[in-house]
Order: structure tokens, then sequence, then C-alpha cells
């Protein structure tokens, strides 16, 4: 276990650090000068000069590497050009909005498509079954952010049940900033219920065909305990695993409907500052997803060897 | 090839895929030679209209035809989506079949990398690409291409892999072929099915990925039309014009369904036992 958990680890951490050679080429090497693709062709040279001081990008690609490097263990990212604070309280901030609404489309992404999953394999082939299998071949296929602007016209511009986008704020009123959530979390996990209930109602499929499930129901055992005891808990193996991945996915995903709902999230932050070309933030910003996204990666095997013995002992 | 369309005149969804697939191609070829109204035909006086006789989905917030500009964006999401998966089946297909007919480090090698790409969502791949050098329809593609290339690898590396270990390719290594003519003459033929599915799905996920880009204004520029730039530009105008908002959707889901139903039925009516990777 232990050597299964150090291996993936250091596998995890080489990716990492070939993530940020390849943002550091990207943002700072690529473009020639940064403090040009910052400022734009027109400012006057004296204006470069100090900004390339004041970021140090008047100093060797090595060095400029590993001090940026070293910021990121010490939790240092610098200043933000555009904004003029730090950084790592700008990232901070912008974090209690993309956190929650990640963490709420994700709970109601599992809450909906695991019964609808289960439900699905339950009458595989028939027209529960169909119907569930269109309903998610139409959830793949229409943008998240089009979800959002219909959700939007709906339940903002018709109804008026909730705001049409903005956020008031966790301090100044949490149930209001709660409400304003539950539209973006809404459309953020339309293709994420869609993915999961097809990898429930496959890997229900899966265990509803073993022996152990055969035995159950020979022994008379009610079909809800069928399901949901002996099937379902078996496939939740490969359901978690997808649901670990899509986690990753749904912190992308926010990128484009914190725009869509005008919510002060990471990805409002990382759209403003392509605006701004405010090239520390995007650094900055970038890397934090790649860790995100690996940590999870991670946790989710770890969650997996946890919940499966199996796939340790291949290793 | 005769089972195949016996076979395909029984599938439901690959027929639906297929009819919406020709729409969405069909729509797009009509439109390099005509369209109701210019597109670019700007009229102030006629902004916001509602649908009418003469503009059948109404005009937007410059007073341009939003049927035409529809037709015309269907043009923008085929060229983009068809060049970023060419480009990432073409670069992908060759490292994944490299990887499978030399194994060892390179495999190694090819693997980390690829993994590494998994590891930046394609927006971000496409935020980093546009905010050093600029929002363009040509970086879109780029940033597509860079995603769609370890997706194919990865494909590519499975299919091929299993296709290495038969007889007839054993025979062919005795018969002292070479990596490269195995590979060109044995494999690629025997995987050809499975990067056909992969490729339709990929398209599919492209112009997902391109409207979402031109959304954040970092695809297509104007006065290109898109359908995702005419997104973000009704939502402004969400309260006047509700229904501007729905026909750039609409038209995106239908040409993805199209696709992805399209992939699905191909999937089962060539192998049915194939798994695909479906990452966006």
């Amino acid at each position: 276990m232990l050597e299964f958990l150090s291996r993936r680890l250091a596998a995890a951490l080489v990716t990492l650090v070939l993530a940020t050679v390849v943002v550091f080429a990207v943002v700072e090497v690529l473009p020639g000068d940064p403090a040009l693709v910052m400022l734009g062709t027109d400012a006057r040279p004296d204006t470069l000069a100090a900004l390339r001081a004041r970021y140090g990008f008047d100093q060797p690609l090595v060095v400029r590497y590993f001090k940026w490097i070293g910021g990121l263990l010490t939790f240092d990212l610098g200043s933000s050009h555009a904004y003029g604070t730090s950084v790592a309280k700008l990232i901070g901030d912008r974090l209690l909005v993309t956190l929650p609404l990640g963490a709420l489309a994700l709970s109601w992404a599992v809450l909906v498509a695991i019964p609808l999953g289960v439900f699905a394999a339950w009458k595989h082939g028939r027209p529960g079954d169909w119907g569930v299998m269109g309903f998610t071949q139409i959830g793949i296929s229409v943008p998240n952010f089009w979800f959002g602007i219909v959700l939007v016209l709906l339940f903002a511009v018709t109804w008026q049940l909730f705001p049409a986008g903005g956020f008031p704020g966790w301090r100044q009123d949490p149930v209001k900033s709660l409400h304003s959530l539950v539209l973006p979390a809404l459309s953020l996990s339309l293709g994420e219920i869609a993915i999961l209930t097809r990898v429930t109602r496959s890997a229900m499929l899966d265990t509803l065909r073993e022996d152990y499930v055969r035995t159950a129901r020979a022994k008379g055992a009610p079909e809800r305990t069928v399901l949901f005891r002996h099937a379902l808990r078996n496939a939740l193996v490969p359901v978690t695993t997808v649901a670990g991945l899509i986690a990753g996915f749904l912190i992308a995903g926010a990128v484009i409907i914190e725009s869509v709902f005008r919510l002060p999230g990471i990805g409002q932050l990382v759209y403003d500052s392509i605006n701004n070309r405010d090239l520390v933030v995007i650094k900055n910003v970038v890397v934090l997803f790649t860790i995100l996204v690996l940590s999870v990666n991670l946790l989710v095997d770890v969650a997996y060897a946890v919940l499966d013995p199996r796939p340790r002992v291949r290793t | 090839m005769k089972g195949f369309l016996a076979r395909a005149a029984r599938h439901v969804g690959f027929q639906i895929g297929a009819v919406l697939l020709l729409l969405f191609v069909g729509t797009a070829l009509v439109s390099v030679f005509w369209t109701p109204h210019p597109v670019d035909a700007l009229q102030m006086r006629l902004k916001l209209q509602p649908a009418s006789g003469a503009y059948p989905l109404g005009t937007d917030h410059l007073g341009r035809d939003v049927l035409s500009r529809i037709m015309v964006g269907a043009q923008t999401s085929i060229t983009v989506g068809l060049i970023a998966v060419a480009i990432g089946m073409i670069g992908g297909v060759a490292l994944g079949a490299w990887a499978a007919a030399r194994g060892g480090w390179v495999d190694e090698a090819l693997s980390r990398l690829s993994d590494l790409v998994f590891a930046f969502p394609a927006v971000l791949i496409a935020i980093l690409i546009t905010s050093v050098l600029g929002a363009s329809a040509q970086n879109a593609i780029l940033a597509i291409a860079i995603f769609n290339v370890p997706v194919f690898a990865r494909v590519t590396r499975g299919a091929a892999l299993s296709m290495w270990g038969r007889d007839f390719v054993r025979a062919a290594t005795a018969m002292g072929q070479g990596p490269l003519g195995i590979t060109v003459r044995h494999v690629m033929p025997n995987i050809a099915s499975v990067l056909i599915v992969q490729a339709t799905i990929q398209f599919a996920v492209a112009i997902l990925a391109e409207a979402g880009l031109s959304y954040l204004g970092l695809g297509a520029q104007p006065p290109v039309p898109s359908w995702g730039r005419m997104l973000r530009d009704a939502q402004t105008y969400v309260f006047q014009a509700p229904e501007l908002a729905i026909w750039p959707g609409l038209a995106i889901a239908l040409a993805v369904l199209g696709l992805n139903m399209l992939g699905d039925g191909l999937r089962d009516l060539l192998d049915p036992r194939l798994r695909l990777l479906r990452v966006g």
C-alpha cells in the first residue's frame, strides 16, 4: 500500500514539475519579452524597463524560474499588475466562490446521477433505460454555458426566482450568496450528471451479472437490497474514479460558467487577467488548477486502492 | 459494406445522428453560396427585431439577420473543429503507433507527456495560448489540437498494442518486416474503425470547445460569425430579446448531438466492444 502510494505521489510530482516548466515557457519565454505583452507595443521604453525591473524580467531565465518556484513553495506569488494586490490573496478570495460552486455542482451531480444510473441498469433494455440514455446523450451535447443562459431565461427573467448573476459575498449575505450559486451549480453539473449516469449504469450492469448478485436474488433478498446493498456497493468503485476525474474538469468548466453568471471566482479572475494581460496572475492560476487536478486524481487513486484491493496488487 | 448498411438501416440512433450531421454540413455548404441576407449588413434601425417573414429568426443588436449568421457560423464550427481534430489525429496517431511499436522508454515517455497534457484542462491550455499569442480562430484551433493529440495517442497505442500481439503480426515480424512496414500494412488498417469512431466523438468535443472559447472571446474574432460569440452578444440583451440566446445554443447542441449519436452508432455498427475515451 505504502509503495503504491509513494509511486503515485512521485508520478504526480514529476507531472507537476513538468507542468511548471511548460507554463513558465509559454508565459515567459514564448512571447519573447513578457513586459511587451503586458504593456502592449506602444508602451514607452522607460515604462517597459520599470516593469521588467519590478517583475525581474531582466534576470536570466533559470534564475526567474527558480525564484518563481521558490515563491510557489512559500505561497509568495508576487503581486498582480492589474489589481496591485498580492496574487496569493487574490486567489484565496476567489477560491471562496469557486470551491463552493464546484462542491455544489459535484454533490448535485452525484445525487442525481447515481439513482438515475441504478434505475437505467434496473430497467436495462426497456423504455426507462432508453429514456435515461437519451437524456445523457443530450446532457453531453448541450454546452453548459448555454444551459446556464436558458436557466437564466427561465428562472431569472421569466419567473424571477433566482438572480441572473452576481454574487453579494459570504460576509455580506450568506443566504443570498448561496442562492446566487444555485443556477451556476445546476448548469455546471449538467454534463457531469450525464457522464456519471452512464458510468453508474454500465458499472451496475457489470455487477448485476455477478454470481453473488444471483445468489442474493436466489436467497429471496428484496430487489431494493439486491440493487443497493449488493450491486451498487461494488459498482461504486468505477463511479468514484470518474466522479474524481470530473471534479478536475468542473474546476475548468467554472471558467465559463462564472463568466455567464458574473461570479467573482477564479474563472472570472482568469478571464479578467487575459483581458488585462496580467501574466503574473495567469501563470500562477494555471499552476494552481494543475495542482488541484493532480491532487484530485491522486485522491481518486487512493480511494480506489482503499475500495478495491486489486489494482494495488497489479502494480 | 452491405452488412454495414443493413445494420445501419436498423440503428435509429445512427440515423438520427447522420441526419443531424447532414443538416449541419449542408447548412455550412449552402451558406458559402447563399444566405437570406448579407451576413454583415448592419441596420441599426432594424436591431433586435422579433422573428418575421423577412427575418425568420429575428435580428441581433446590430440589426443583422440571425438566421444568416447561424448558417455562416456552421462554417466556423466545422472549419475549427475539422482542422483541430485533423492535427490532433495526425500527431496523436503517429505518436501512439510509435509508442506501441517501440515500447520501452519511448512508450513510458509518451505516457508521461500525455499525463501532462491531461493535467491541464482544455480550456486552460487555450487560455494560456491566447493570453500570450492573442485571441484568434487559429490559436483556438491550436489549443484544441494540442488537447486532441494525447487523446488519439492513447486510443491508438491501446488498439495498436492489441494488434502487435496477434498471430498475423507475429508472422509478419518473423518474415522480416520492419516495425514501420508492419504498422502501415497490418496495424493501421485493423485499427482504422476505432480511430474513425474516436474522430467523430472528438469532432463533437472540438465544436463544444470552440463554442466555449468564442463565448469567452478567445475564438474567432468579429466580424466572423461564430455560435459561441453570438451567445455572448445575445446574453447582454437577454431581457429585451430573450429568443436571441436560444438559436445559437440550439445550433451548437444539435450539431454536437448529431456527431455524438453518429459516433455511438458507428461504434455499435463497426465494433460493439470498443471502449471510447470521452474527455472534455
